[in-house]
């Protein structure tokens, strides 16, 4: 159904290309909302929409965009939506906007977008960039929900809200790490991904 | 005609209308939702109003259960005219002070609603909000465990001086106050509470300034509104 192309397109930021782990990119904000689970899919989800939608329009007008400002002008679609975005997600989903605060309005500084922007949409179609930039969305999503899995877990002991390490646990002397909770430890999960990540794939060749 | 992209006026003209179009953009999509953003924040506000005042409004609507039993607003300004308002509610037939709170946790903002019984003095409940604290520890206060500590709590003194509520590390003891257990782990929001505490009751003077027994004679020196 699908071209290999097309494929690469959407699939290759997934493992092989993922934005996180192979070009690092966009560190900041996974460093930032992965202490809980929730923040972090909702984190995911808007960076997909803005980063596919970003790339349908700046792939539309590619053609018309003058060199010299193209940077702008990838800044100015980015910044529309994003601001877009949360002022919807405040209109239907108070509390979600409440709980990512700042870092909502910080995915216009994600690198992720602009280096698609830059590297994908000014010289690709419409329909492959919209692609591109799910696939890296989606890339950038599955990093964050992996470190945010884990630190919740281990952190808190609770999973999107719900406590899954039982009290018996606690009263046998079992405690939560602490450390997970603070962003230095998002690092070294980040770290501890790419690791495993690049040992998997350097067998495969 | 093939269009010269790189030409001076070309970029003048180009930006130019993007500014517009994402400007009007912008502003009618503001103007659209304002409305139902209000809304939100204002049933934000009445649901942690009822949260202080331990109502569960789970089971029906939460701005009817408010608009129900707050009924009143008393708002009080200082000598430099600055305001501070005081929302009244009826509970069960027990009147109920609800004071709101604001003040600094450790990464950002944090506030509350401090709900007292009519004698100004014993803590009814208390919920707390925060925009950036750390989850799992600073993000605490927000939970029942620490804000049950509040309950029954008396923010005066033997005298029926005002001296707020204590927020303190287990073990340590405040002189003359009365004081609940800090988070461990979030020191530096834990003190921030206590400091909220103690600055907006400060703030609250002209309404606290009265006991109980001159109750009749402070109510209608609060403007109502």
């Amino acid at each position: 159904m699908l071209s290999q192309k097309t494929k690469d397109t959407l699939l290759g930021p997934l493992n092989a290309n993922n934005p996180v782990v192979v070009q690092i990119l966009g560190i900041c904000s996974a460093l930032a909302v992965t202490v809980q689970l929730k923040p972090a899919l909702v984190m995911g989800i808007a960076v997909t929409i803005i980063v596919a939608m970003s790339n349908v329009i700046v792939s539309l007008l590619r053609n018309t965009i003058p060199m010299r400002v193209r940077i702008i002008v990838q800044l100015v679609v980015v910044a529309a939506l994003v601001t877009l975005v949360s002022e919807v997600l405040k209109a239907f989903a108070y509390d979600v906007a409440m709980q990512l605060s700042v870092y909502l309005g910080l995915i216009i500084t994600n690198c992720i977008l602009m280096g698609r922007l830059e590297a994908f949409a000014m010289t690709n179609n419409a329909w492959d960039s919209f692609l591109d930039g799910l696939g890296n969305g989606l890339g950038y999503a599955i990093i964050l929900v992996i470190v945010a899995f884990v630190r919740e877990l281990l952190g808190s002991g609770q999973l999107l809200g719900f406590q899954v390490i039982p009290q018996w646990c606690y009263d046998h002397g079992y405690e939560n790490c602490g450390m997970m909770l603070m962003p230095a430890m998002a690092l070294i999960l980040v770290g501890c991904v790419i690791w495993v990540h690049r040992s998997i794939n350097d067998e495969k060749k | 005609m093939k269009l010269n992209t790189n030409s001076n006026l070309y970029t003048f003209i180009y930006s130019a209308v993007m500014v517009i179009i994402v400007a009007v953009l912008l502003a009618v999509v503001s103007q659209a939702l304002a409305p139902k953003q209000q809304a939100n924040i204002l049933l934000d506000k009445q649901k942690q109003i009822l949260g202080a005042l331990k109502v569960d409004y789970s089971a029906g609507d939460p701005a009817e259960i408010y608009l129900a039993l707050v009924n009143d607003t008393l708002v009080y300004a200082d000598a430099e005219g600055a305001k501070t308002e005081v929302y009244v509610a009826n509970l069960n037939g027990e009147t109920k002070y609800i004071l709101p709170l604001s003040g600094k946790g450790l990464w950002g903002g944090i506030g509350g609603y401090l709900a007292l019984d009519a004698d100004k003095n014993t803590i009814y409940g208390v919920n707390f909000n925060h925009e950036s604290e750390t989850p799992g520890l600073g993000a605490k206060i927000v939970e029942m465990p620490f804000r049950e500590q509040f309950e029954g709590k008396h923010i005066r003194n033997a005298a029926g001086e005002v001296v707020s509520v204590a927020v303190l590390k287990a073990g340590k003891h405040a002189d003359g106050q009365e004081q609940v257990d800090a988070i461990s782990g979030a020191t530096i929001t834990s003190s921030g509470v206590s400091t909220m505490l103690e600055v907006n009751l400060a703030e609250y003077a002209e309404f606290l300034k009265c006991e109980n027994e001159k109750m009749s004679k402070c109510e209608n020196e609060g403007k109502e509104e």
